[in-house]
Order: structure tokens, then sequence, then C-alpha cells
């Protein structure tokens, strides 16, 4: 099996993001950037179905800048193959990034996709789906558990109500839920062995894609904040503030 | 304008975030049509064609539809939405799966997780857990939207007399089969619909722990949420996962224990109206977010404010 594993470059999860005073995004100067974490945890679950013999091999790929390279050698040192960047500078959105990764599909033949379920900046939660729709596969989303099976793939996955297990047929399309696996951390041998794997970068003007943004962000704003409140001195106390101030008990 | 909303249901009634996505169908005005698409769920259609404001129900019934698999309703939403200028889920697990497909069917962009109705092309969601909200215009001749059940209040359930019209099946994908589900039971209401919410975090400790929450709980009558944390450490179910990538809620009273307040915890629950926070660290950030604040030992002020709860005001 071969699998294909796109990635995304975000602010790293620890970073409280400021809205710009133009208010026309976030502010993103300076700031530290990572792999998105659904994508780090979709690396490690192609590296656990490669160690189990399930898969020959694990192409990573990204839509983006020329900075996406950093979280392509990640994975690489995370135990991917080779990488892939579609390279593009403009501003991405999840229909142009599923059409970026349907050419890429094409060429590359993957029996699996497998990809983070939301992007922590946007929180869109779309690209994997879009991508099932347009190479017209089945998907297995928010997966917390992933095996091969007779006849394809069985997924676990968290819905609203609990847990639910499909049976795809491959090639198919998975998108990772946190509880999917934890991902390793790289170790430095790895990372100068990363080095020297295979990085291949296309333009994505060259693929004949239309990343065209299809929504216009009007304005950005900081959401109202909410005002801080007090704190009681015991049990009886909040009992009583519960009851009389905000009467919700 | 005309607005095809996907209903949500259980094959026996409509779930509560698809009076929420009616709401919201208003909101941008129009001609609204509910999709029911189900199994034996002719209960639901007529329940749907019961919401006011509901022109027309389009009812499809066929056993590949039970499940809400995404493979097999995708083209159904597509046909329905042939004639239409919206199309509505709700911003759950079964929106967030089927609806991004069917926008890349429709190839237009999909507009996640609406929180507000600015006017019909023109919408504002949160990004970056909530620490920024985005407007967003969207010039595609078909907007497909997700729709934040919290941020609006749910259409009333009786009073309209909507047409029920049969939708023709589609045939089955036969890209994906439903095999099992696990769904947590409870007597409790449901974590998204619950007027008072009681959270539990990794300082609870345990799963044999979490029995203090559940007892406040229930003295409260209300629903049992955690922290990520308490989730990864099985204490809890995954659905009881307040957060950016959990649940979103917006409950009258959140009574967080035990939980820091990191910033992926509070995109899940700041909208609530009155937030407690029983923490023992006074530095935690919950308490920035907390109406009330109560620095103190958990398994000491839950049990105490349980019994409190039943002497008489
Ligand atoms: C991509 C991503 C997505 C995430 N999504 C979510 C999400 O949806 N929801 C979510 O909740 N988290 C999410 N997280 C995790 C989040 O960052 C935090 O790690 C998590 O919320 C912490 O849970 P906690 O507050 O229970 O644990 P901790 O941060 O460990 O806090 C435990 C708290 O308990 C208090 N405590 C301990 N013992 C006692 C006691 N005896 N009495 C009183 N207080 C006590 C401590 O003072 C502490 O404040 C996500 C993280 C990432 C990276």
């Amino acid at each position: 099996m071969k699998i294909l594993v796109p990635i995304k470059r975000v602010v790293d999860a620890n970073v409280r993001v400021r809205v710009k005073s133009d208010r026309t995004g976030v502010e993103l100067a300076n700031i530290k950037m990572a792999m998105n974490p659904f994508c780090e945890i979709a690396v490690e679950e192609a590296i656990r179905l490669q160690e189990a013999g399930a898969a020959k091999e694990i192409v990573a790929v990204s839509v983006g800048g020329p900075q996406c390279q950093d979280i392509l050698r990640t994975a690489l040192a995370m135990g991917a193959d080779r990488a892939i960047l579609v390279e593009t500078d403009g501003e991405t959105q999840p229909l142009g990034v599923a059409k970026a990764l349907q050419t890429i599909a094409a060429r590359e033949k993957p029996d699996l996709i497998i990809l983070g379920k939301q992007a922590i900046d946007d929180d869109n939660n779309q690209t994997g789906q879009m991508l099932a729709a347009l190479l017209g596969w089945a998907q297995g989303t928010f997966a917390s558990k992933v095996e091969r099976a007779e006849g394809g793939l069985r997924v676990t996955r968290e819905v609203d109500g609990g847990l639910e297990t499909l049976m795809l047929k491959l090639p198919a399309v998975v998108t990772t839920d946190l509880r999917l696996n934890e991902p390793r951390y790289v170790k430095l041998p790895n990372i100068m062995k990363a080095r020297k794997k295979p990085l291949e970068v296309l333009k994505a003007a060259d693929l004949g894609v239309d990343l065209t943004p299809r929504l216009k962000v009007l304005k950005v704003d900081e959401p109202a904040a909410r005002v801080g409140g007090i704190k009681v001195e015991s049990v009886p106390d909040l009992v009583h503030r519960l009851r009389n101030e905000k009467k919700v008990i | 304008m005309a607005i095809l909303v996907v209903a949500e249901h259980d094959q026996h009634k409509l779930r509560p975030a698809t009076l929420c996505v009616v709401t919201a169908a208003m909101r941008i005005g129009g001609e609204i049509t509910l999709l029911v698409a189900g199994k034996d769920c002719s209960a639901v259609a007529q329940a749907a064609a019961r919401v006011p404001g509901v022109k027309r129900v389009l009812h499809a019934d066929a056993p590949h539809y039970e499940h809400g698999l995404a493979e097999d309703l995708a083209p159904l939403i597509v046909r329905a939405a042939a004639s239409m200028t919206h199309v509505l889920a709700p911003a759950t697990t079964f929106g967030k799966n089927v609806l991004p497909r069917v926008a890349a069917l429709l190839d237009v962009a999909q507009i996640s997780d609406v929180m507000r109705v600015e006017s019909a092309d023109t919408f504002v969601r949160p990004i970056y857990a909530g620490n920024a909200l985005a407007t967003v215009q969207s010039s595609d001749a078909i907007k497909v939207l997700t729709v934040r059940a919290t941020g609006f209040d749910a259409a009333p359930d009786a009073g309209g007399n909507a047409a029920v019209e049969a939708l023709e099946a589609a045939p089955p994908s036969g890209l994906s089969t439903f095999e099992r589900q696990e769904l947590t039971k409870s007597e409790r209401p449901e974590l998204t619909a619950a007027k008072i919410i009681v959270s539990g975090g990794r300082g609870v400790g345990s799963a044999e722990n979490f029995k203090i929450i559940d007892a406040l709980a229930d003295r409260l009558g209300a629903a049992v949420g955690a922290s990520r944390a308490a989730v990864d450490a099985g204490f809890v179910p995954n659905d009881y996962q307040v957060g950016q990538t959990g649940k979103i809620v917006a409950p009258d009273l959140y009574i967080a224990i035990g939980i820091s307040g990191a910033i992926q915890h509070l995109a899940g629950m700041k909208d609530s109206k009155v937030i407690v926070a029983i923490n023992k660290d006074p530095e935690a950030p919950i308490f920035e977010v907390a109406d009330y604040g109560l620095v103190a030992d958990l398994f000491q002020a839950v049990p105490e404010l349980t019994a409190a709860l039943d002497k008489p005001a």
C-alpha cells in the first residue's frame, strides 16, 4: 500500500494569537510555526502502518509557500520516504488545496490518503472530505482507529454520540482525530537523515490547479472579551451568588 | 433565496441542532426546504413539516441512508441543491462529515461553523480556536455552510404545516459500509443542548473519581463534560470532550472542575452565560474567564457543593 500524507504549516498550538490592529487578519510576523497537530498524527499513523507491514511507501505533501519545506523535512525525519511541495505564494483555501492534492493523487496513485481532520488556524475541517469527493473515494473522517482489513480499511470514528466503525473500500481518504495516536519525537540522527531524502518542489501554476480563493475575508475581529469575574470565598458564598445574583440554579 | 437545510436526526426525532440551523436559515431569509434522508424515518419528515418557517420537506427513504454515510448522502444533497442558493447543515460531526463533500461536488467553497449571518452572502465564523472572528463573503452561486448551534436559538418545533414530498433515493455508493456504533448511554441531557454542564479535567484524577462530578451533575440536572486531558486519560468517553476539537457548548451555567483553561478548552465553552471554576491553583487561566472562581481542592469543594444544594436557599 502507498500512503499520501498531506500536511499543513500553521501557527504553533501553544501560541496565543493576536488580531492585527488593521483587522485584516492575525499577527503572523515572528510567530512560531509548526506542523498542524492533526497532520502530525496523520504522519505518525502512516508510519505505524508501514512499520506493521501494511504500507510500502509514504509520501508527504504540502501546499503553500516555500517555508512549508520545514514541515516536510519534519515529516521526513519522522519517517516519511519522500516529500512534495506544491508551491504557491497566495492564500490557500480548502477547495483549492483539495484540487491540488487531487492532481498529486493522480500522479502518485496512492491507496490511502491520511490527513488531519482540521487545521488549527482556520479550523475549517473540510480538505479531506473535499478531496474524497473530487476523487470519488470513500472517506473515514475523525478517525480514532485505523486497521487494514479483508477488503479494505476498518475505521473507527469519533462522532457526537460516541464511536462508529465503518468499512471503507480502498483507495480511501482518512482524517485523523486526536486519539488516533501520539506522534513520536523526532530524533537528531533522523533529522540529519531527512536532509538526504528527496523533496520535490512543483509550482502550483505548472500543475494547472486553480487555487483562487473563493471566500473573501472582509475583516477579522477580536471576540468580545469576557469581563473577569470574582473569586468567591466559600462554597456557601458560591451557592448564594448562583441562586441570587445570577439565578441560574 | 432558496435554502436547503439538511436535517440531522436519529430516524425518530430531529436533533435539536437542526432547529438552530432553521433559525440561521430564517436570518438569511427565503424559502426554506428541509431535507430528511434516512431509513423508515417518515416520523422525522412529519416532525420537520411542523417546524414553523419551513416551506417544504423533502423525504428520501432508503436503507443506505440510515447511518448518514457521506458517500451516499452527498450525491442526494447535491441533487436537492440544484435549485438552491444555500445549503445548510449543523456543525456537528454529522454535518462536518458530509457537507464539505457536497461543496466539492458543487465546486463551491464551504463556510464552516457560521455563528452569525450578516447578509445572504456574508457570515461570521471563528478561527484560531475562537481567538479571532472572521467575516467572510462568498461569491459562489451556491453558499454551503455548517452552522454552529450555539450561535442561534432553536426554532419552535410545532405550529408549521409544510408539504412533504418524496425524494427518490440514489443507488448506494458501495464505497463504505456501516459496521457498528458504540453510543454513550446516558440519562443526562445531551451536552450541546443542556442548560447546565458540569465538566471535569485532569485534576479529577481517575474514572472512579468522576463520580463526584456525576453526583453534582445529577443534583443539578446537568450534562457532564470533560477536557481533552480527562478524555485522553480514559476517565470518560470521547464524546464528553468540550473544546476547539470537541463539542462547542454555551449553557446557562458551566462549572469547570480541575480544568486549567487551555485556549483549546476555552474555545468550546467561553460563550456560556455563567462560568464557575473550581481549581486549587489560583493562577489557573480558567479564572480569567470565570464569573465565579473558587480556589479549593475539588475533592472537598465538589461534595460540599452537592450537599449545599440540598439545603433550602
Ligand atoms: C490540536 C489540539 C487540540 C486540542 N483540543 C482540545 C479540546 O477540544 N478540548 C480540550 O479540553 N483540550 C484540547 N486540547 C488540549 C489542551 O491544550 C489542554 O491540554 C487540555 O485542555 C488540558 O486539560 P485539563 O485542563 O484537564 O488538564 P491540565 O491542564 O493538566 O489542568 C488540570 C487542572 O486541575 C487542577 N487540579 C489538579 N488537582 C486538583 C484538585 N485536587 N483540586 C482542584 N484542582 C485541581 C490543576 O491546578 C490544573 O489547573 C487540544 C490540544 C491541541 C494541541
